[in-house]
């Protein structure tokens, strides 16, 4: 029977920032169905024009809460980049551990307290603590690894204090690296252990496909997180620098976000965009909680990013592992990582993958180290043409067959599979009018 | 047994980080959910009431159509708490105002700008009675459970009225002066335990000023260091932009500070 909906989910919860899903069907056909993101407008890129380069990073890393680390890391290397300085080893691997810890950390908030609720049928993490609770406090315990290793090199998590252009203000003391050691150490059964959670509810998430267009860092050498070349599922490989020719964006009225496009009119980032692009550079046990879960490269499910999120969290705990034993061999000490910075004129592009995605910050400094021109391309706003486009093929394919509250279910859980950072994602700059 | 008092978090414009400090309490959060009902917290829950006894408001107030929600809140709460620096001061946000409204709006989104809706980047203060500020960018954890802590005993929270210099001192760092760097610590307020000047940043005054400072002598001692009048003023400028001391642009973006 042909079916009328009307969908108006306002400000839909479990994610970061302010959007609406709106749906609207009469007699089975689908007249309207997006997100809306009606986060206020934050401008950063008119902000911080006029800025030092002391302060760019300072100003960006505030774009985001949760992946502030993603943000002043791509930062201070658009910056690196600009005036051309190099790191020491030290702290190069100091800086890849403070990512490695924001991505787990941000992965497990969302796979534990977003997402995993929909998987235990529950509204949230909070009748989960009373029911489940040694879900929850194993939750707690991998969370706060993220804090422990950021608090130690940078001062803190939530916008990162020693993290420089050219390297670090502060000498985190080798006692408390070796309590970083002990800590991860004493998780790693916790680690297997959300595997088998999270392969648990594979059944709570719809089987829907998707062809898309994947967007991600990509190396030779290593599952790339901290930088690498450009790749697109559809287009090839390209020098980070040339990031405008596979990503373009476009406003859109009903989002104060941008969209993004390239081959087609979206594309996707994320932790199941790097996942497809790259499992083969995923180190054994990352390989192996994939095969434990099912998840083969590459997976059109958008609802499977829980799940390469999940992959990943394994596979980042084997890096951070072996990172924190190769800083204890090595000589931390102001000579290895605090910088001589001298500001030069010119440009600077630095692509990361933050925990939701591809992230760029682009820089122009005059000879004085002012910036005088920036652009920030966030993975949220990336993913948001590609969310329209899902619920657009998902909607339809299941409307006789669903009710109306049903589908409003799935699609709430498809937007939050994607870990939305709305906030984030309401300043993109550099628009390609169409 | 009477029912646990009712709390909620609510967000403006913002990063949403103040909301994940209070996130990453570890070790307090579950005897925190044993003593209260949280009945909105859409970061992270599902549920929405507008029953609530304490709420925390996160971020600015950067557009007019926001002024009913938080007229809202106010209304249902009897205690509002301002959480981080965007809804104590306005934060970072309010940059903007003095960049202009409109050309950075244009600049962002082009001849699309006037497909959305903004405003001067203020406290939340500028609408509606705030009760307690817990201050910051981030807001530290510490004070964040001191003032939930003291609002369940029924006792007014300790929010520290001293420079960040004091909290420096006591932990011996050596003063950003020294090494030839320059700080807002002399008359920003303390509560950080001086944050960040002991991971080798300058402090930014993101906690606010204190409530009777000395900012011509500060202004000068930034002076003295080799700062122009413009980057003295940018300084101020970076967290405190709303409130006189810093010049706002105009008079609709300037709030009297409390």
């Amino acid at each position: 029977m042909p079916k009328d909906l009307d969908i108006n989910i306002h400000h839909l919860t479990r994610v970061e920032g302010h959007g609406n899903i709106v749906v609207r069907a009469s007699d089975g056909q689908v007249e309207k169905c997006v997100l809306e993101i009606v986060e206020t407008p934050r401008v950063f890129e008119s902000m911080i024009e006029g800025l030092s380069w002391r302060d760019t990073a300072l100003l960006t890393c505030r774009i985001c809460g949760i992946c502030s680390v993603g943000h002043t890391t791509a930062s201070i290397r658009a910056t690196d980049d600009a005036f051309g300085l190099t790191l020491t080893p030290e702290a190069l691997a100091l800086r890849k551990l403070m990512l490695l810890a924001e991505e787990m950390q941000s992965h497990v908030l969302h796979v534990y307290f977003l997402a995993a609720p929909d998987g235990f049928d529950a509204p949230s993490v909070i009748p989960l603590a009373a029911s489940h609770p040694e879900v929850v406090k194993r939750a707690l315990r991998l969370k706060k690894l993220g804090n422990i290793i950021c608090e130690t090199v940078a001062g803190r998590h939530v916008h990162p204090i020693s993290m420089i252009p050219g390297g670090f203000t502060y000498v985190p003391p080798r006692e408390k690296l070796l309590a970083i050691k002990e800590y991860i150490e004493s998780l790693d059964a916790d680690i297997d252990a959300t595997v088998e959670t999270i392969a648990s509810m594979k059944d709570k998430f719809p089987d829907f496909q998707r062809e898309r267009e994947d967007l991600s860092l990509t190396r030779d050498d290593e599952y790339a997180f901290y930088d690498g070349d450009l790749k697109s599922s559809k287009a090839g490989v390209i020098d980070p620098h040339d990031y405008e020719q596979f990503i373009h964006e476009k406003c859109v009225e009903h989002s104060t976000s941008k969209h993004a496009y390239n081959v087609e009119d979206s594309l996707a980032v994320g932790a199941l965009a790097r996942f497809n692009n790259n499992y083969e550079k995923l180190n054994a046990r990352g390989k192996a909680a994939a095969e434990a879960i099912g998840l083969t490269a590459p997976c059109y499910n958008p609802y499977a990013n829980n799940f390469a999120q999940t992959v990943e969290i394994v596979h980042f705990y084997d890096e951070a592992v072996r990172l924190i034993n190769e800083l204890l061999e090595m000589d931390l000490s102001e000579a290895t990582l605090t910088p001589n910075v001298t500001p030069k004129a010119g440009r600077g592009v630095a692509l990361v993958e933050a925990p939701r995605g591809l992230l760029v910050h682009d820089y122009t400094y005059d000879e004085n180290g002012i910036c005088t021109k920036a652009n920030c391309v966030i993975p949220t706003g990336m993913n948001l043409g590609n969310i329209d486009r899902d619920m657009q093929k998902y909607v339809p394919e299941v409307i006789e067959r669903r009710s109306q509250d049903e589908i409003a279910h799935d699609l709430e859980m498809l937007v939050r599979a994607y870990d939305p950072c709305i906030s984030c994602s309401v300043h993109l700059l550099k628009v390609e009018w169409v | 047994m009477a029912d646990k008092p009712k709390i909620s978090f609510h967000d403006f414009t913002s990063c949403e980080g103040c909301q994940l400090q209070v996130l990453n309490c570890e070790d307090e959060l579950l005897d925190i959910l044993g003593a209260v009902e949280i009945t909105q917290f859409r970061e992270a829950i599902d549920e929405k009431s507008d029953t609530y006894d304490i709420a925390f408001i996160e971020g600015a107030f950067t557009r007019e159509s926001d002024r009913a929600r938080l007229e809202h809140i106010r209304q249902c709460a009897k205690v509002v708490v301002a959480l981080g620096a965007c809804a104590c001061t306005g934060g970072l946000n309010v940059l903007k105002n003095y960049r202009g409204v409109e050309e950075s709006m244009k600049k962002v989104y082009g001849d699309k700008a006037n497909w959305y809706e903004t405003s001067w980047a203020l406290p939340i203060e500028a609408a509606i009675k705030v009760d307690y500020k817990i201050h910051g960018c981030p807001i530290p954890q510490e004070e964040f459970l001191e003032v939930v802590k003291s609002l369940l005993a029924g006792r007014t929270p300790r929010i520290p009225d001293y420079p960040v210099c004091v909290e420096c001192k006591l932990r011996e760092n050596v003063c950003l002066y020294h090494k030839g760097e320059y700080c807002m610590g002399v008359i920003a307020r303390a509560g950080c335990n001086a944050w960040c000047p002991s991971y080798g940043g300058r402090c930014y005054a993101c906690r606010g000023l204190i409530s009777d400072p000395n900012d011509g002598a500060a202004k000068d001692v930034l002076e003295e260091f080799g700062l122009t009048i413009e980057e003295v003023m940018a300084e101020f400028r970076l967290f405190n932009g709303a409130f006189d001391v810093a010049e706002p642009p105009c008079e609709e973006a300037a709030v009297e500070r409390k």
